[in-house]
């Protein structure tokens, strides 16, 4: 028997889905569950007949807004009537894990278990079944690891720590920019680090960006695009694309990093010039 | 206990050299000048220290903690930035009446010589625990919003360079009067500097 998934969406771009599509071997995931509805994959049921349905595996893409309806339904209601019979509830990217960029729209919207950093008013209720897989979109390996997922450990945001104890961070190709301190002059080009001044939010976000690649070959810091923090609550903030500095220095600190012990390193760091990290790795003239 | 000894001996060496460097000079002051002045022999010296430059760098490291403790401890208080600037000024015109060897050696040797520590104590390396806490007192004060947000080397050269040149002219005899007269008006004015307009 074939566990019974239901992918519902709130308040979406349907990004999550799009991103999921992605998965390399997304036939065989597909294969291992029984469908009941996904808004975009051959489902047995229509919308209109969700409301008694019996999954055993609830997707949430996108955020939660009171009195919203889909068909017939008020999603909000539907989505507890279906958490209260599933064994698991995931909620897929960062609007249906804490409201997402539709908070900017209307502070109202929430996600299953957080609104924005605060718990929502579900959390008591669902959290012991609750798995978030945040992101915008979340990864479709991250994706496929919270449907398959037994038991995974999850952090105080019930992020899977299998894919979001690490920062953005770990496995950038910049790192050797980020111990020697070489800003990023610009963006799209393969050297500097882009933490000083573009904007790049690796060194604080939780996730595998740098570990799981992106279409398998890539992400945006290796692309040379800063990390936009988007599995935090915090998410977006504004002005991605620049660093938040007091008097030149980072607003956020590298995560548990103390500011004394980031800037005593820094100014080691800096007194030194390497060469090699000042030019071009393939010179292009 | 024979390392504490050693400890409190090396101590003493560092304390007699920035007095004897800064009152006659880096290059003037041979380490046969020093071990005499301690009352050691030369030999026993460079089981200390293995050269001149070596404790050297050592010394604007030794003077570099002594000030950043003491910014630090400024930075801990629940005070606003106008009243850190006031401890601050307050702090090194002190220091450099009562140990005028630190400052001197700072201004006078460090600041002058570079040739001497550019192995060893690149950029910041040397004078680090001074710096860090600099930063962080103009990093907090930004962040609350009570200094101007800018280039820190800009804010760093007005407050550090003034407090410098005033030291210097006091070295010089220049001043007609003692330098603690000039530490209300001095820590208003790089408070008028660096305070937020907003």
């Amino acid at each position: 028997m074939k566990p019974k998934i239901l992918w519902l969406q709130g308040v979406t771009c349907n990004g999550n889905s799009h991103s999921f599509f992605n998965l390399p071997n997304f036939k065989t995931l597909y294969d291992q569950f029984e469908w009941l509805y996904h808004p975009i994959l051959p489902s047995k049921l229509s919308l209109d007949e969700l409301f008694d349905a019996k999954p055993e595996i609830l997707v949430l893409e996108g955020g939660l807004k009171n009195g919203w309806q889909k068909g017939q339904e008020e999603v909000v209601a539907l989505f507890l009537k279906l958490a209260s019979r599933a064994k698991r509830v995931v909620a897929v990217g960062s609007c249906a894990v804490y409201g997402g960029v539709f908070r900017e729209y209307e502070k109202s919207i929430s996600g299953v278990l957080f609104q924005g950093e605060q718990k929502s008013r579900w959390y008591e209720a669902l959290k012991a079944k609750t798995i978030n897989i945040p992101g915008c979109p979340a990864h479709p390996e991250w994706i496929a690891f919270g449907l398959s997922a037994a038991q995974p450990h999850l952090d105080s945001y019930h992020r899977p720590k299998e894919i979001f104890a690490y920062t953005v961070h770990s496995g950038c190709s910049r790192n050797e920019y980020f111990e020697w301190k070489v800003d990023a002059e610009g963006f799209g080009t393969k050297e500097g680090c882009l933490y000083y001044k573009q904007g790049c939010q690796a060194p604080y976000t939780h996730g595998s960006c740098n570990k799981i690649l992106w279409n398998e070959i890539n992400s945006k810091t290796r692309a040379g695009t800063p990390c936009f923090g988007c599995t935090e609550p915090q998410f977006p903030k504004k002005e991605l694309f620049k660093t938040k500095t007091y008097m030149g220095i980072p607003a956020t600190m590298p995560l548990g990093v103390p500011k004394r012990a980031y800037l005593t390193l820094t100014g080691v760091a800096k007194s030194f010039r390497i060469e090699r990290l000042t030019q071009r790795l393939i010179d292009e003239s | 206990m024979a390392k504490e000894v050693k400890e409190r001996r090396k101590h003493q060496i560092m304390e007699a050299a920035l007095k004897l460097f800064s009152k006659e000079g880096f290059f003037e002051v041979t380490m046969a000048d020093l071990a005499k002045e301690l009352g050691m022999s030369v030999g026993n010296l460079y089981n200390y220290f293995t050269s001149k430059e070596a404790l050297a760098k050592e010394l604007i490291l030794y003077i570099s903690k002594i000030l950043g403790e003491e910014i630090r401890r400024i930075n801990l208080l629940s005070i606003s930035a106008k009243e850190k600037i006031y401890k601050i000024v307050d702090f090194y015109f002190h220091t450099a009446k009562e140990r005028p060897e630190l400052i001197e050696y700072f201004l006078r040797i460090y600041l002058a010589h570079r040739e001497v520590f550019k192995h060893g104590c690149e950029g910041m390396i040397c004078v680090g625990p001074f710096v860090t806490e600099i930063m962080i007192f103009f990093e907090e004060g930004v962040r609350s919003g009570e200094l101007r947000d800018q280039d820190f080397f800009s804010a760093f050269g007005l407050f550090m360079g003034y407090l410098g040149g005033m030291v210097f002219l006091m070295g010089e005899r220049m001043l007609p009067n003692e330098i603690e007269y000039y530490i209300e008006d001095i820590a208003q004015n790089i408070y008028r500097a660096l305070k937020s307009e907003a």
